[in-house]
């Protein structure tokens, strides 16, 4: 694999998605990463091809067809069977040097966040970690650009052959959004957020038409250092904020008194039918908060049918993780709190204060 | 044992945001902190050194003015500080910084007892991407996310957070690992710690002193160096103004209901 040279750009095409499996199970984010590769495979005019690593996994390829994979290649291995970050590296990036992608997605799970690097390093070529939005085609990109941000595109030139992917995320602890290019080297690899791109139809026929090819890959187990000893999956209150029809979620104001303002909260969440309590960057960083209710660019992406912010500034960072809400609702001391640019309704005041009226209000209705 | 504990500074996100006309993040207006992982990293490393023995170095690579963070990291406990600073080195993305940090620890040389502790990711770009560069750059084995560390001889048993549960992993020394929060609750300086800091030493690692590393090559390093470019950075949209409900809070929270309620929300 001498010839291997990330600069000779001209060498690369298709876009490759690693779909990553945990206990012979696909992950969802496999699913949204295929739908996304499929619409950036079609701007390309290439193929989208699955990238599996696992033991006795082949019968889940076909799956990721049925969601616009041409084919899938699964790299079998009794030592793939876990993830280690050695084995996963070294697989990934023999098949990336010998079949050259032009584009690698990785799903930016605690496992895609720990292989992408290494691998891109490896590759030497450049990463653009937790991404929320793609594109190729510049047609796309300046459309997404109108919709999406302040910039006047009517008064913006732009190159309209630029080919290169464009990877959008917020940047600089989520105050701004940023577009990242990967110009002189491929592939050019991206992890993108769980829960944030939307997931294609399934399509059966597409799944039976997808071609599978099996590789076993040479793994030296004398290039393997590291051993697990054991995978445990903790049976935690299971905090189900993605697939939630309401979300309450709670910010530095709730912070002199937490407790309480949990409880409001969730009692909040069940006036409205039923849901679940969240909480802000802030919080979870004081460790006001377990991780797992974050909302946010390092949290969760959530879209629910109901979206409370309760003592939320709303910065970037926190909007990348609920603007998608079907409804938003806030309440905050502060009248000028970027979180009311993206409310429907705002309610200025004490979180502690209006949010007892608000449950009772709503089950007088 | 050497411990390379590597750390940044970071603008405090968590406040105000000083902006550019431009709209790009005005960092020299901002008051910096040590960015949070890279102290449970430190403490994690000060841990090591009280029941091992060790030589804890910190590393980091910055603008002068991060002597002063530094200085803060001898005072915590650390014995050696070294900052790598240029202006070749400015503009890098992750790639070009964990080369460049990786070509310092290599200049200090790396045994087989050593360890090398970073943070998860920084807060003012929520990679977590430098740590594993530096791992593959240095051909260590690593491991992210660790919220246990245990060393019995040269094995390091950490316990790895995944989102729904975690795994124990087993790696010999040199590695590297990069720590988040759940790790431990790093110490504050100590008054003894500050008055020992001005007497512990402080390295400036500039271009001339590494240029000779295998990994420091002006196409690997700085903007020039870096393979992700800014294509365009912009501020989302103002959407149109929701509607603020007027009134004492009995008030709004019945205008509330009504509405969710025309609105079959309820």
């Amino acid at each position: 694999m001498a010839e291997f040279n990330s600069s000779m750009i001209e060498d690369f095409s298709d876009i490759w998605v690693f779909c990553e499996q945990r206990d012979g199970k696909l992950m969802p984010t496999d699913f949204e990463l295929i739908s996304e590769g499929r619409k950036l495979a079609d701007q390309r005019g290439s193929k989208l091809i699955g990238l599996l690593l696992g033991d006795n996994v082949t019968e889940l390829a076909k799956e990721l067809g049925g969601y616009g994979a041409d084919k899938v290649i699964v790299c079998e291995d009794p030592a793939l069977a876990v993830y280690t970050n050695e084995a996963y590296t070294n697989v990934v990036c023999d098949m990336v040097m010998e079949r050259k992608p032009e584009v690698l997605l990785i799903g930016a799970s605690n496992i895609g966040r720990d292989l992408g690097p290494r691998c891109a390093a490896r590759l030497h070529t450049g990463l653009t970690a937790d991404c929320t939005h793609l594109d190729i085609d510049m047609n796309t990109y300046v459309d997404f650009l109108d919709k999406n941000s302040n910039v006047d595109v009517a008064s913006t030139t732009f190159k309209m052959e630029d080919v290169n992917m464009k990877m959008t995320r917020p940047a600089f602890g989520g105050h701004l959004m940023a577009t990242i290019i990967c110009p002189r080297f491929r592939p050019c690899m991206a992890t993108v957020r769980p829960g944030v791109l939307k997931k294609a139809d399934f399509d059966q026929a597409k799944a039976d038409a997808c071609e599978i090819e099996v590789v076993k890959p040479e793994i030296n187990a004398a290039d393997i250092h590291e051993k697990v000893l054991e995978v445990v999956k903790e049976a935690k209150e299971a905090v189900d904020l993605i697939g939630a029809d309401v979300v309450v979620s709670i910010g530095n104001g709730a912070s002199k008194d937490v407790e309480t303002a949990k409880k409001l909260a969730q009692d909040l969440a069940d006036a409205l039918g039923g849901g679940v309590v969240g909480a802000s960057r802030a919080l979870v960083d004081a460790g006001l908060m377990d991780a797992d209710r974050q909302v946010g660019q390092t949290g969760k992406t959530v879209h629910p049918k109901v979206y409370v912010a309760l003592g939320i500034s709303g910065a970037i960072q926190h909007k990348a993780g609920m603007d998608h809400s079907e409804l938003i609702i806030a309440v905050n001391k502060n009248e000028n709190e970027p979180i009311f640019e993206v409310a429907d309704y705002g309610l200025v005041g004490d979180l502690f204060k209006i949010v007892p009226e608000m449950i009772e209000a709503i089950k007088a209705q | 044992m050497k411990i390379y504990v590597c750390v940044k500074q970071v603008p405090d996100t968590s406040g105000v945001v000083a902006v550019n006309p431009d709209g790009t993040m005005n960092r020299a207006k901002m008051p910096t902190i040590i960015n949070p992982d890279d102290l449970n990293a430190m403490e994690a490393a000060l841990q090591l050194k009280e029941s091992e023995g060790a030589t804890v170095v910190a590393v980091s690579m910055g603008p002068p003015q991060a002597g002063e963070m530094m200085r803060e990291l001898l005072a915590m406990g650390a014995d050696e500080a070294v900052l790598i600073s240029g202006r070749e080195f400015g503009g890098s993305d992750t790639f070009a910084t964990s080369q460049i940090i990786a070509g310092g620890i290599h200049h200090m040389g790396i045994g087989k007892e050593d360890l090398v502790l970073c943070g998860r990711q920084a807060i003012d770009g929520d990679t977590a991407q430098v740590g594993p560069q530096i791992a593959e750059k240095l051909h260590l084995p690593q491991v992210t996310y660790a919220t246990e560390i245990k060393k019995d001889g040269d094995t390091y048993t950490v316990k790895r957070a995944l989102e729904d549960g975690y795994m124990t992993i087993q790696v010999k020394s040199p590695c590297l690992i990069t720590c988040i929060k759940e790790l431990n609750e790093p110490r504050y300086m100590s008054v003894e710690g500050v008055f020992e800091a001005d007497e512990k030493p402080l390295t400036i690692l500039d271009y001339e002193a590494l240029k000779d590393e295998r990994l420091i090559e002006t196409d690997t390093i700085g903007l020039n160096g870096s393979p992700t470019n800014i294509f365009r950075s912009f501020n989302p949209p103002v959407k149109g103004q929701g509607e603020m409900l007027q009134g004492t809070e009995k008030e709004m929270a019945a205008a509330l209901a009504e509405k969710l309620s025309a609105k079959h929300v309820i």
